[in-house]
């Protein structure tokens, strides 16, 4: 069983439709002791950084530590990739869970903020989430705060600077775009996941 | 490089996508799950369903129908259409919804912008226009009641109010051009895009590739949506971004 884990920020509907599409049994839960069942963990998350305190005060973080120190597979989406990091500018009081170096900021005057829509990744042909994808492929994104480009990093993508648009080290992964919401290619990149 | 957006929209009565002429003889073009799966695999970037039926018992119906349509389309997704509360919002939002647009309700209460952004993210709102040239020229008004009535506000200071109440995006309509097929309003589309931040959207008016290549150009709108020329030949969205490609415009494609 898939846990999606919600902590309140948004709607997680969608999510949990492309893992039913690919036929994998999953479940929304906001309970620590089902993602301490689950094979793997999802961490959606749209909206502020601000809600990832919820999962602080509700257990999940020290159930989500768990999991990843058991090396069961970690995907973060959007928010939920952010919160890898150490921090984000967008609420400087609340930690991310760190296990990647480095804070989320927000973009530059000079473009339009949020980033909303289509744009095209620079894939590192050596990622395992991205395997079967082309490299020219575009997915969607919709947010304000963006993660910094590291050793992490496997996608980039071009928006006011360059930024992680995803992120892979073992059993984690982490995506600033919308697999749920970025087609074939999305719902491929999710099929990957499922396969690790 | 981030693309323009090509928006299919799809005009529900009763469940069934209706295409009006002059918002008289409603011609039926087919069922939504099927048009927007068309859609998506023709192209498009996003799908639009805007629920134009009046009577209210037919809500049901509409949830259901967004449901079905959800389940199998994995690019954004947004409904719109006589969404007036919270509450509401949440049910079309749990039936696999992405971002909801409001119009009349927003105009009469600003607040339920924030409210809806509070508990969903500023992402998931948008504001949609419905704007109309004033006759001397001096701007837009904005019309609520599905342009029946003036909201007795200018349209582009009241995407910037929208806009600070936590909209996400700005679905504007040119109320002058929709329906006729003779290219977006690119002054007013360039006048709300330069006014706000976030994305605009540009809709009515689309009648052929070079007034989408216009639109991004001169209107500086950051996607633009259509209706009835996408629905009676599912090759069109296809060939459309292929013409805007070929014209410099960046688009997703192949998709």
């Amino acid at each position: 069983m898939i846990a999606i884990v919600d902590y309140g920020a948004g709607n997680l509907v969608s999510v949990k439709k492309a893992f039913d599409w690919l036929g994998q049994e999953c479940v929304i839960t906001s309970d620590p002791a089902e993602v301490a069942k689950a094979v793997k963990v999802v961490l959606p998350g749209v909206g502020h950084f601000t809600s990832t305190a919820a999962l602080e005060s509700s257990g999940l973080r020290q159930a989500i530590a768990d999991a990843i120190v058991r090396s069961v597979p970690f995907l973060g989406i959007c928010v939920g990739m952010q919160w890898m990091f150490e921090r984000s500018r967008e609420s400087a009081s609340v930690a991310g869970l760190g296990i990647l170096k480095g804070e989320c900021d927000r973009f530059p005057e000079s473009v339009k903020s949020p980033h909303v829509g289509w744009n095209s990744l620079e894939i590192d042909p050596r990622s395992r989430l991205f395997r079967g994808v082309p490299s020219t492929s575009f997915v969607y994104f919709t947010h304000s705060f963006r993660a910094p480009v590291d050793d992490m990093t496997v996608a980039c993508c071009e928006y006011g600077g360059r930024f992680s648009a995803a992120v892979e080290r073992d059993h984690l992964f982490g995506v600033q775009f919308h697999p749920e919401k970025s087609g074939e290619v999305g719902l491929k990149l999710l099929s990957n996941f499922c396969a690790i | 490089m981030l693309t323009k957006r090509i928006i299919a929209c799809l005009d529900v009565d009763g469940g069934r996508v209706v295409k009006g002429v002059q918002f008289l003889n409603l011609r039926d073009a087919g069922d939504p799950a099927e048009l927007a799966r068309a859609h998506s695999a023709s192209g498009a970037d996003e799908i639009v369903l805007l629920d134009i039926s009046a009577a209210h018992q037919q809500r049901a119906t509409l949830l259901e129908t967004v449901r079905r349509t959800a389940k199998e389309l994995f690019i954004p997704f947004t409904v719109g259409g006589g969404i007036r509360t919270l509450e509401e919002a949440s049910g079309v939002f749990a039936a696999g919804v992405d971002k909801i647009s409001i119009n009349s309700a927003a105009l009469a209460n600003p607040e339920l912008i924030t409210q809806i952004a509070l508990r969903f993210g500023s992402q998931a709102v948008v504001v949609a226009i419905d704007a109309k040239r004033r006759e001397d020229c001096s701007g837009w008004d904005a019309f609520t009641k599905g342009g029946r009535v003036p909201a007795g506000r200018d349209a582009i200071e009241w995407a910037g109010e929208a806009e600070n109440s936590g909209a996400g995006e700005i679905l504007l309509t040119s109320m002058d051009r929709d329906g006729t097929g003779a290219g977006f309003d690119c002054e007013l589309t360039r006048a709300v895009a330069t006014a706000v931040r976030i994305p605009v959207i540009a809709s009515g008016g689309a009648g052929g590739a070079a007034h989408f290549v216009e639109v991004f150009r001169e209107g500086q709108a950051d996607a633009a949506l259509a209706a009835s020329i996408f629905h009676y030949g599912f090759n069109r969205l296809a060939d459309l971004k292929q013409e805007l490609g070929a014209a410099g415009i960046p688009v997703r494609w192949p998709c």
